[in-house]
């Protein structure tokens, strides 16, 4: 029997074999992950270095002037913020409802399977399909039908706001699901025993159990969404997205009084997406307008930034909330 | 003198077609404490559920038989579950209290029989917590985090949410069993106070247990009930081979 001092001993060929299994392989890894980190690191920076000098309150908040040379960003910001938010109006209900759906009601395994095969399939279609089947269905089909019902002229059937927002909810409706679903299933089952044992309602046990615990974890998902609708541009080329537009898409709501300034839905928008590939590709003058269309990233940039961080916040919330659940 | 509170006749019960309990014919006597033993799988978890029929959350879940509860089948077709449920309380081997208040935690049941008045909702939490001998430790605390509880106060605070259900029944599944003594001592003492008002059926893994708080114990195996009968008998003569080597020890 060996003694423990023996087994501990150092032994050189044992030390090379294990710098060439062992240490060298791990520090290939190290590099290419800091690698990774250099690169995002050096493209942020350099857009955020080029783009700083012209970003200020003004760049921000001002329409673009003289050609698109001069002026700011603000008719874009708008548009961007505009359609996001009738996004989340239209989308997310339809997504935490789908979600609960799979989630908690669906007996039949078959059907979860369908639903979820098919929910990855809409994941996984280009966006730029998706915008043209915005564009055959919202607006060519659903827009101009319910123009011909009501008699409203030409004020749905053409690609406009509303239809935008719900292209991209169609976009974005897997990425809400999926991440729902997952959130759902995290509340641990002994928490909905514990609902049912005393008397709830399904429906009263989600409502008041299921869907609080997961809370968290479904504002992640749709903050995620958020920063994904923020960066599309294809699926806008066809859905009113605005080369140029001198007003805000606003109306006024009259209430004899005074008049409650509104989002027209049903009007063309800016997005800042598509105003930096308007301002590379589409202007007169693509040199001139090089400081603007870094300020326009930077800007793009920083806002997706901004809201994957909140993502990542909330997550680390939704983990503790849970290990307190469960009790580790 | 004989008072049958629940009824099961020839009960069989499938998950997914693999037989889960064969047969069972039981008679669970009012406000006495009846224990079910018996090794791990043999379906006394399942056979707990089916008086509350909590096992239909479960996928494939198929039952033969009847449960009656004073007479009434639980299983007929136009039985309301929610009202069955507040009838038959459960508590489960974890503590599964929700991230809430205390407070919050007691009032859901009743809340959700639609009682909102604050004062009611304030007599009711205190005569629960009290029947769960836990007010004394939490009274001052009302409004904080249930999960922030010891382990012991959270399962004799899951017994008083239970309670403010007002159930006829109580079902527990193994309660004690991830408690340590001097908490496992609390819950025992509890039991015998409750069955004053509570017929009580207790799943349990700990013979001590089912020998000093039940008044008659069910020993089931692979899904058999073997044996049944008043507790002190079972325990000093049983009439099985098998009971006694399980109660014995002497048993895989």
């Amino acid at each position: 029997m060996k003694n423990a001092a023996e087994i501990l001993k150092p032994n050189h060929t044992g030390e090379f074999k294990k710098n060439f299994t062992g240490n060298i392989p791990i520090l290939g890894i190290r590099i290419i992950s800091y690698t990774v980190v250099l690169l995002l690191a050096s493209v942020l920076m350099y857009i955020f270095a080029n783009g700083i000098k012209v970003i200020n309150w003004e760049f921000l908040l001002s329409a673009p002037r003289n050609n698109m040379t001069e002026g700011g960003i603000g008719p874009a910001v708008f548009g961007t913020l505009a359609v996001i938010f009738l996004m989340i109006v239209i989308t997310v209900p339809l997504g935490i409802f789908a979600a609960v759906y799979i989630n908690e009601y669906i007996k039949d395994r078959w059907l979860a399977r369908i639903i979820t095969i098919s929910i990855n399939t809409l994941a996984g279609v280009p966006s730029i399909v998706i915008g043209l089947f915005g564009l055959g269905f919202f607006v060519l089909f659903v827009g101009k039908n319910l123009d011909e019902v009501f008699n409203t002229g030409m004020l749905l059937g053409k690609p406009a706001m509303l239809w935008a927002s719900a292209t991209l909810g169609v976009l974005v409706l897997p990425l809400i699901i999926v991440t729902t679903v997952e959130a759902l299933k995290s509340v641990p089952d002994i928490q909905r025993y514990a609902a049912i044992s005393l008397g709830s309602t399904r429906w009263e046990m989600i409502k008041t159990i299921v869907l609080p615990q997961a809370r968290s974890g479904i504002l992640t998902g749709i903050i995620l969404s958020i920063s994904r609708a923020a960066g599309e541009t294809a699926p806008l080329l066809f859905l009113g997205c605005a080369f140029f537009l001198p007003d805000l898409p606003v109306t006024y709501l009259d209430l004899g009084l005074f008049a409650i300034p509104m989002i027209n839905p049903a009007e063309q928008f800016m997005y800042l997406s598509y105003h930096i590939f308007v301002l590379t590709t589409q202007s007169t003058n693509p040199t001139l307008t090089k400081p603007l269309q870094y300020g326009t990233a930077t800007v793009l940039v920083f806002l997706t930034l901004l809201l994957n961080m909140t993502a990542i916040i909330y997550r680390i919330k939704f983990r503790k909330n849970l290990e307190g659940l469960r009790g580790y | 003198m004989k008072d049958t509170k629940i009824e099961i006749k020839n009960l069989s019960v499938f998950f997914n077609y693999v037989q889960a309990l064969n047969k069972i014919n039981l008679e669970i006597q009012s406000n006495k404490v009846t224990s079910i033993i018996g090794p791990s799988g043999c379906g006394k978890t399942s056979l707990l559920r089916t008086i509350n029929r909590m096992n239909e959350l479960i996928k494939g879940f198929l039952h033969k038989g009847e449960v009656l509860i004073d007479g009434i089948n639980i299983y007929d077709k136009n039985i309301d579950l929610v009202k069955l449920r507040k009838l038959v309380g459960m508590v489960f081997q974890n503590s599964n209290l929700f991230p809430k208040s205390i407070y919050e935690n007691i009032v859901f049941a009743p809340t959700l029989q639609g009682i909102n008045e604050k004062g009611i909702l304030d007599e009711i939490v205190e005569r629960v917590c009290t029947q769960a001998a836990i007010w004394k430790e939490i009274k001052d605390k009302l409004n904080s985090n249930a999960l922030n509880l010891s382990a012991g106060q959270q399962q004799r605070l899951c017994i008083a949410r239970t309670l403010a259900a007002e159930p006829s029944i109580l079902l527990m599944d193994e309660p004690a069993s991830a408690l340590d003594p001097i908490s496992t001592a609390k819950i025992e003492e509890l039991i015998l106070e409750l069955k004053n008002e509570y017929t009580i059926l207790l799943v349990t893994h700990n013979m001590q247990q089912a020998a000093r708080v039940s008044d008659y114990t069910a020993f089931l195996y692979m899904g058999q009930l073997i044996e049944f009968g008043r507790t002190p008998k079972m325990f000093t003569n049983p009439i099985n081979k098998q009971t006694e080597d399980y109660i014995t020890g002497r048993f895989g």
